[in-house]
């Protein structure tokens, strides 16, 4: 249940600041809408802000400046219990004097929820995520993936209208952690809740979300589906943060519309799109995904410009190859193909050709 | 999700197999089990000898002593050893015997040699425990015979002081004839023996101890209270602060600690005494009228102040270490449950703390109880506690057996306490740091 983000305005940012010690400002000028029903991830690495605008949605951090509004009600002075909104802790915060089931009812026991409602809904929330048999043990008798269930099933017990979660899966070894993120998501495209979801690994951000929010220096960066992210950053740190990047530093050599040519420092050319540039001569880092680079001619698009590369070394990874490549005087040119049957074999010291489609290689600003 | 390997499956695969026994061998056919202690002897052996110098010195200065006095406390041979001759009477003769010609001729046998032994003064003693009033009886009886008794004995004692007929006298005397006596005991609990030798309560003025256990227990309690709610907050704010703010809080909890007691005691005696600090405030501020200065030291109440103050930090480090590894998120999680603030800390943030207090409680209350020094100097006479009665009889009246039979039941009681704290909460909860 993907909402057109959109159509209403159901969590709002608006113009919010914050500040802790009054000389920065940790959040700058915030402004965002969230759908009903819409999976937001607030992705960026730490200190970038994306925390702290959850806590004051939250309600554990008060807005230095600006309006939260919850369902169009301006929520800035509303205590955190008053909010009902459901939150996963980084350590999963079970109570560890409680078993699960004590856990899971007590937000009901807070609401006045006689015993038989919180008996039923205890047992659905915990059905829910297939940890019905655990009701009686305590959070320390448990896994890491099986405390992450229980504090799932007790942010959900209660039906909130929106729930957040803070890294909920940063301590999972990698293939539970895979598990857990497909779960959720079918969670959220059941239940029809609103998810805010804060992580700082781009690959959770781009399998789960249906926006992500690219937090750095306490602004938002660029706000957009996971392909338009991937595909089209629109600044130099989304392109380095989000995926494998390689950057070429060049100046604009010529610019018509959204083609442009860059030189690079050793005075080759090639083809890009222009994004966040004005004029030529002006410096430039060009973005390019390594798997959009191609070096068999009959695959690239006629009359594009190619480059020299030098191959380094070529790492097997199973499914891919994985190139580095040194062009125009930089080492770190990443290249990635299929490992398919037939595939050309390139060896280290080879002189290949590489080149692009205009629209993979994005001309953004200098890093 | 990838099954653990079972770890007897890897000793097993390890060690050679399973012979017919079952027992399991290592690869060179030695039973598992033996080539396991073999290997960790050494390494126990070590650490044993690191233990050692503390384990001796304990032994030495902590168990031996205790056990001297736990001995003491049934075992008095101030009678028994300085009058053989009237002891042996005792012994050869069951109790209800009238005194014959032979019991009244060994006693003025060991009284004689007493009063030559210069004895008869501890003798006297002895018998004065238990029936109060009887020293000077022995001493003078003792200067009287210093040079032998004619007979007919019975006539001849009689004739230096008629109590000596008194079969109260005579019980007691037999009671005291056996080195080994509950009497002690029996004191301290406001029991005494009557001419028969049966257990009865002491008279009501000499009843002073039960009273006394009970005060102290009472004040301990208070004192215990009056820690747990200074301490909490304090040690929350210390848990909760920064480090650097709360290192500084730290020292000022800490400064009790090393400040000499004494010094600590009297300037609660400066701040507390009738024309003290605070009531030389209180009657500047006019809320109490120049004749009504509080009496607020040399009672219960300053005892209780005092003793708060001196035993405050017991329960804040341990309330600190363990409010320390509370994560803040589980408050947070309760609020965003939707418990109020109140709730959260009444559900979530106070049972966690459940150990730190329990150990903070019991490091209190065990102080408290055996408390001296400043129940001695602020107490006054209403706020004396048990131990101030165990040091009089140590230093004043010289009665060790009645301080040691105090201190036993004292000891007792905070074991007994001890066990029905770990019924309830368990030892291995317990956090002091």
């Amino acid at each position: 249940m993907t909402a057109d983000p959109g159509n209403d305005a159901f969590v709002v940012f608006d113009h919010v600041q914050k500040s802790y010690d009054g000389q920065t400002l940790v959040v700058k000028d915030l402004n965002l809408t969230i759908g009903k029903g819409e999976f937001l991830t607030m992705l960026g690495p730490s200190g970038s802000g994306k925390t702290t605008c959850l806590m004051m949605l939250a309600g554990f951090e008060t807005a230095t400046h600006g309006e939260i509004r919850l369902d169009g009600r301006n929520i800035n002075d509303v205590p955190p219990h008053r909010r009902g909104i459901g939150m996963v802790f980084q350590n999963y915060a079970l109570f560890p004097h409680m078993s699960v089931g004590e856990n899971l009812s007590f937000p009901l026991e807070v609401r006045g929820m006689g015993k038989d409602e919180r008996e039923t809904r205890v047992t659905r929330a915990l059905d829910m995520v297939q940890m019905g048999q655990f009701k009686n043990r305590r959070p320390a008798q448990l896994s890491g993936g099986q405390q992450q269930r229980i504090a799932l099933a007790r942010a959900l017990v209660f039906d909130p209208k929106l729930v957040l979660m803070d890294e909920p899966l940063g301590a999972l070894d990698k293939q539970l952690r895979e598990h857990m993120q497909f779960e959720i998501k079918a969670l959220h495209d059941r239940l029809g809740i609103t998810v805010v979801y804060v992580t700082h690994d781009q690959g959770e951000a781009l399998t789960m979300s249906d926006r992500i929010a690219v937090f750095n220096d306490g602004r938002i960066q660029q706000l957009a589906p996971p392909p338009v992210l991937y595909e089209q950053p629109e600044n130099s740190f989304v392109a380095g943060f989000i995926g494998e990047n390689n950057a070429l530093r060049g100046t604009i050599e010529q610019l018509q519309g959204d083609k442009t040519l860059v030189r690079l420092g050793n005075g080759e050319l090639i083809d890009a799109t222009a994004v966040n540039i004005r004029e030529v001569g002006q410096v430039t880092t060009v973005s390019i995904r390594p798997e959009r680079v191609e070096f068999k001619p009959e695959l690239m698009p006629a009359g594009a410009h190619t480059i020299e590369a030098q191959v380094r070394d070529v790492i097997y990874m199973g499914d891919i190859l994985r190139a580095r490549l040194h062009v125009a005087g930089q080492d770190d040119f990443v290249m990635k193909y299929r490992n398919t049957l037939g595939q050309v074999k390139l060896s280290p010291g080879q002189t290949i050709r590489i080149g692009w489609h205009p629209e993979d290689a994005r001309a953004l600003d200098p890093v | 999700m990838a099954k653990a390997l079972d770890p007897h499956a890897a000793i097993v695969t390890e060690a050679g197999g399973l012979d017919e026994g079952g027992t399991l061998r290592t690869a060179d056919g030695r039973p598992l089990r033996s080539a396991l202690a073999r290997s960790s002897r050494r390494a126990r052996r070590r650490a044993f000898f690191l233990v050692l110098p503390l384990l001796l010195f304990v032994l030495i200065t902590f168990v031996v002593p205790i056990g001297q006095m736990l001995q003491r406390s049934v075992k008095n041979e101030g009678f028994s050893a300085n009058m053989p001759q009237l002891s042996a009477w005792f012994h050869d003769n069951p109790r209800g015997t009238e005194p014959d010609d032979a019991a009244w001729a060994a006693l003025a046998a060991d009284l004689t040699a007493a009063a030559q032994a210069r004895t008869i003064g501890v003798v006297g003693t002895r018998i004065n425990y238990d029936m109060p009033g009887t020293r000077s009886l022995f001493t003078s009886a003792g200067r009287q015979a210093r040079g032998g008794i004619e007979p007919p004995y019975r006539e001849a004692i009689l004739e230096m002081d008629a109590r000596w007929g008194n079969p109260r006298l005579w019980s007691v005397m037999r009671e005291a004839a056996s080195p080994y006596t509950a009497n002690f005991y029996l004191a301290a609990v406001d029991r005494t023996r009557d001419d028969q030798g049966d257990i009865v309560s002491a008279p009501a003025q000499q009843q002073i101890y039960g009273k006394l256990f009970l005060r102290t227990f009472w004040l301990s309690l208070a004192i215990t209270a009056t820690t747990f709610l200074l301490g909490f907050p304090v040690a929350h704010l210390l848990a909760t602060l920064p480090m650097r703010q709360s290192n500084l809080l730290m020292i000022l909890v800490l400064l009790p600690f090393w400040t000499s007691l004494l010094v600590r005691t009297t300037a609660w005696i400066v701040l507390l005494q009738q024309q003290g600090v605070v009531n030389d405030v209180l009657v500047w501020l006019g809320v109490i009228g120049n004749n009504q200065r509080l009496q607020m030291i040399f009672n219960q109440t300053g005892t209780i102040i005092a003793m708060t103050h001196i035993l405050l930090p017991f329960m804040i480090l341990p309330l600190y270490s363990v409010m320390r590894t509370i994560n803040p998120s589980y408050v947070r999680a309760a609020r965003s449950l939707g418990a109020t603030s109140w709730t959260a800390f009444r559900r979530i943030y106070f049972p966690q703390t459940l150990p730190g207090l329990g150990a903070g409680a019991l490091l209190v209350f065990i102080l408290a109880v055996g408390y001296y020094i400043t129940p001695a100097l602020v107490g006054g006479s209403s706020g004396q506690l048990i131990s101030n009665m165990i040091a009089m009889h140590m230093t004043q009246t010289l009665n060790w057996s009645m301080a040691a039979a105090l201190a036993a039941l004292l000891l007792g009681g905070v074991l007994i306490l001890y066990w029905v704290y770990d019924r309830l909460v368990g030892i291995d909860n317990l956090k002091l740091g």
